[in-house]
C-alpha cells in the first residue's frame, strides 16, 4: 500500500539509492517525515512496522509512534525472542536508533542475531564488458519490444528497497555486520548495570533494576533529544526500544517465582513509567513478559 | 451538536439541563469505554461548569485532540480557568524517576508510598473543584477520573481507592452539588475462588456509592465492524423509594461520536 517514495534515509556504505521510477509524491505537510515511518490510514496517527508484515496488518498497519506493545512469551521464549529481533532488525533497516535492555544477552549478541534483511539487490555499475559476460546468451541480443528500459541495470530480486514501509527477512541468515555497524544502538545489560545501583532509597513500590532501567532510558531519551529537548540541528529519528524478558527472575523480579512476590507491582509500576515517557518521546517500545511463569494475578496495564 | 445526542436522551440530558449531585460510573470489561469519558469532558465544558480532569493513563494532548473533533478546546478552556487537569503520566514519571528527591505536585504521592492511600489526591481535587475567585463565574463543578483502576495497578488497595471515592462524593456531588464521573476498567474474570484484590470488587464497591452506571461490554460473540459493544445503563434507585431502573443498548463508535440503538436495530442489520 506504501507508495514508491522517493528514499529519504541515509545512504549506507553498501547501499546506492536506486531510482527505478521519477514520480515523487507530493508531501502535502510541512512536518519532515521521518524514515521508516509513515501517517496510518485510519487515524493519521505516525506508525512504524514492527517488522513483521502479517502482524502489521492485524494491529492495523503499524505500531504507533508512542506506544509499548506488550507481548507474551510462548514456554521457550523462541517465537517471541523472534519477533524482538524483527523489531530490531527493522529498525536498522529504516535508521532508527536502537535501544535493547536484557538481563541475560549482551545488546552486541542480540544485535549479531539479527535476521538478513531482503533488500534489492541493486546493482553495482558494472563496466560494459562484465556485464555482457555475466548476462545469459539469450539476453544479450538487444530487447526488442522493452528497448526504452536496456539502459538500466538489471535488478535480481523484485522484492522491497529500504525505503518502503515494512521489509521482509530470511531468518536462515544472520543480518551482515555492516548493516549492523551502521546502526546506533544503545544497550543495557544488567549485570553490567546491577554494581552502579546503590541508591538507598527505594522508589515506591518499584524495585531497584526497574529503576535503574527507567533512569537508564530516560538518560538515553534526553541525551538523543528524542523528547524534542535538543533543537532541531539533525533531523528527528525514532527511538526502538526492545525490552526482553521483564518480569523473569533475571530483573530482580520474584513475580514470577512465587505465589506472594514481595513488590507485586513493581513490574506494572515500571510500565506505566515507561508509558509515560513514550508519550513524551519519538519512541516506540516492544516489551517481552514470561506472563506463563506469573502465578499470582496481576491487575493489568491498559 | 449532533454528536452524542442518543445518548443525552437516553439519559435525559443536556448541556443545558441536567440533574445536580450526580455520580456516575462507567464501567467496561474486553474493550475500551473511554469514549463515554471524553463525551461527558466535552458535554460538561459545553454546560459551562467549572471541571477537574484526573487524567492518569493518557498525555493531555491526547484528551486535547479528542476533544477538538468533538468541538471543545481543552487548552482555551485550562487558559480560561474552566479546567484544570492533572497530567498523571508526567507528574508519576517524575516521582519514579527521582523518587524521594522529587517536588512534584503531592496528588501522585501514592507512588512514593502506595500503601498511604490516595489522601494526596484527594486533597488536589478539593482544591481544584470550587470555582476560581477571580474572573468569571463558572457552573457547578464536576470531577471527572479516568481511570480509577489503575492506581490498583500501581500499588494501592482497592480501600484506599473506595475511601477516595467516597470522599469526593461526599465534597463535590452532597457539598457542592456539582457532578462526579468515574471509569473503572475490569479484566477478564474466569471463575476465580478468591477476588480479594482487583477491579471487581472496587467496581462493585463504586456501583453501591453511585447514582447511574453506564456499563460497557464488548459483544460476547467477537468482533463485529458496526456493533462495537452494548451498554447497560442503570439508574439506582435512591433512598426516596426510586427503584432501579435498567436499559440496555449497542452502540458504534464514530469518528465524532457515538450512536446508541436497541439491540438488534443497528443500521447494518436493518
Amino acid at each position: 500500500m506504501a507508495a514508491p517514495r522517493r528514499s529519504v534515509g541515509k545512504p549506507t556504505s553498501d547501499r546506492l539509492p536506486c531510482n527505478t521510477t521519477s514520480f515523487q509524491k507530493k508531501s502535502r505537510s510541512k512536518l519532515v517525515s521521518i524514515p521508516g515511518t509513515r501517517p496510518s490510514v485510519q487515524n493519521g496517527q505516525l506508525i512504524v512496522s514492527t517488522g513483521v508484515t502479517s502482524l502489521d496488518y492485524v494491529i492495523g498497519g503499524g505500531l504507533a509512534v508512542g506506544t509499548l506493545l506488550l507481548i507474551e512469551e510462548d514456554r521457550y521464549d523462541s517465537y517471541s525472542r523472534m519477533l524482538l529481533k524483527y523489531f530490531l532488525a527493522e529498525g536498522v533497516v529504516c535508521g532508527h536508533e536502537l535501544y535493547v535492555a536484557s538481563a541475560l544477552d549482551h545488546c552486541n549478541d542480540i544485535l549479531q542475531e539479527l535476521p538478513a534483511p531482503i533488500l534489492d539487490d541493486i546493482a553495482s555499475p558494472k563496466t560494459v564488458e562484465d556485464q555482457a559476460k555475466s548476462c545469459d546468451p539469450e539476453s544479450q541480443e538487444a530487447m526488442k519490444i522493452a528497448w526504452r528500459y536496456q539502459h538500466l541495470p538489471k535488478v535480481q530480486t523484485a522484492l522491497a528497497s529500504s525505503s518502503r514501509f515494512g521489509h521482509y527477512y530470511d531468518v536462515s541468515k544472520t543480518m551482515d555486520p555492516e548493516i549492523c555497524q551502521a546502526a546506533r544502538c544503545h544497550g543495557f545489560y544488567l549485570p553490567e548495570h546491577s554494581t552502579a545501583v546503590t541508591s538507598p532509597t527505594t522508589t515506591g513500590p518499584m524495585s531497584e533494576t526497574y529503576s535503574s532501567l527507567l533512569n537508564n532510558l530516560q538518560e538515553v531519551i534526553h541525551r538523543e533529544g528524542f523528547d524534542g529537548s535538543v533543537p532541531q540541528t539533525k533531523s528527528r529519528n525514532i527511538l526502538r526500544i526492545g525490552l526482553h524478558s521483564l518480569g523473569s527472575a533475571l530483573w530482580g523480579d520474584d513475580l514470577c517465582c512465587r505465589e506472594n512476590p514481595s513488590h507485586g507491582r513493581a513490574l506494572t509500576t515500571f510500565l506505566y513509567g515507561l508509558r509515560a515517557m513514550l508519550r513524551s518521546s519519538l519512541s516506540v517500545a516492544v516489551v517481552t513478559v514470561p506472563s506463563h511463569l506469573i502465578q499470582v494475578r496481576v491487575c493489568a496495564v491498559h | 451538536m449532533r454528536m452524542f445526542a442518543e445518548l443525552n436522551s437516553i439519559l435525559n440530558t443536556s448541556p443545558d439541563s441536567f440533574k445536580p449531585g450526580e455520580f456516575i460510573l462507567v464501567s467496561d470489561k474486553h474493550t475500551d469505554a473511554s469514549f463515554l469519558i471524553h463525551h461527558f469532558l466535552s458535554f460538561y465544558l459545553r454546560a459551562g461548569c467549572k471541571v477537574c480532569f484526573l487524567g492518569l493513563v493518557q498525555s493531555f494532548s491526547h484528551y486535547s485532540a479528542i476533544s477538538q473533533r468533538l468541538g471543545v478546546s481543552l487548552t482555551q478552556a485550562r487558559e480560561k480557568g474552566q479546567l484544570v487537569f492533572l497530567e498523571g503520566l508526567k507528574e508519576s514519571l517524575g516521582v519514579l524517576l527521582q523518587g524521594e528527591a522529587s517536588k512534584g505536585t503531592r496528588a501522585v504521592d501514592f507512588l512514593r508510598d502506595p500503601s498511604s492511600g490516595l489522601r494526596g489526591l484527594y486533597d488536589f481535587v478539593r482544591d481544584n473543584v470550587r470555582g476560581g475567585g477571580g474572573g468569571e463565574e463558572w457552573g457547578p463543578p464536576v470531577l471527572l477520573v479516568d481511570d480509577l483502576s489503575v492506581v490498583l495497578s500501581l500499588g494501592v488497595s482497592v480501600g484506599a481507592a473506595l475511601d477516595f471515592s467516597h470522599y469526593c462524593r461526599a465534597t463535590v456531588c452532597s457539598k457542592l452539588q456539582g457532578s462526579m464521573v468515574m471509569l473503572v476498567r475490569c479484566e477478564e474474570e474466569e471463575e476465580e475462588e478468591e477476588s480479594d484484590e482487583g477491579s471487581e470488587r472496587l467496581l462493585r464497591g463504586l456501583i453501591h456509592q453511585c447514582s447511574l452506571t453506564l456499563q460497557v461490554q464488548g459483544l460476547p460473540t467477537g468482533y463485529c465492524r458496526d456493533i462495537h459493544g452494548q451498554v447497560e445503563v442503570c439508574w439506582r434507585g435512591q433512598c426516596d423509594g426510586q427503584q432501579t431502573q435498567k436499559k440496555l443498548f449497542q452502540y458504534k463508535v464514530h469518528d465524532k461520536g457515538a450512536s446508541f440503538f436497541a439491540r438488534g436495530t443497528s443500521s447494518a442489520v436493518l
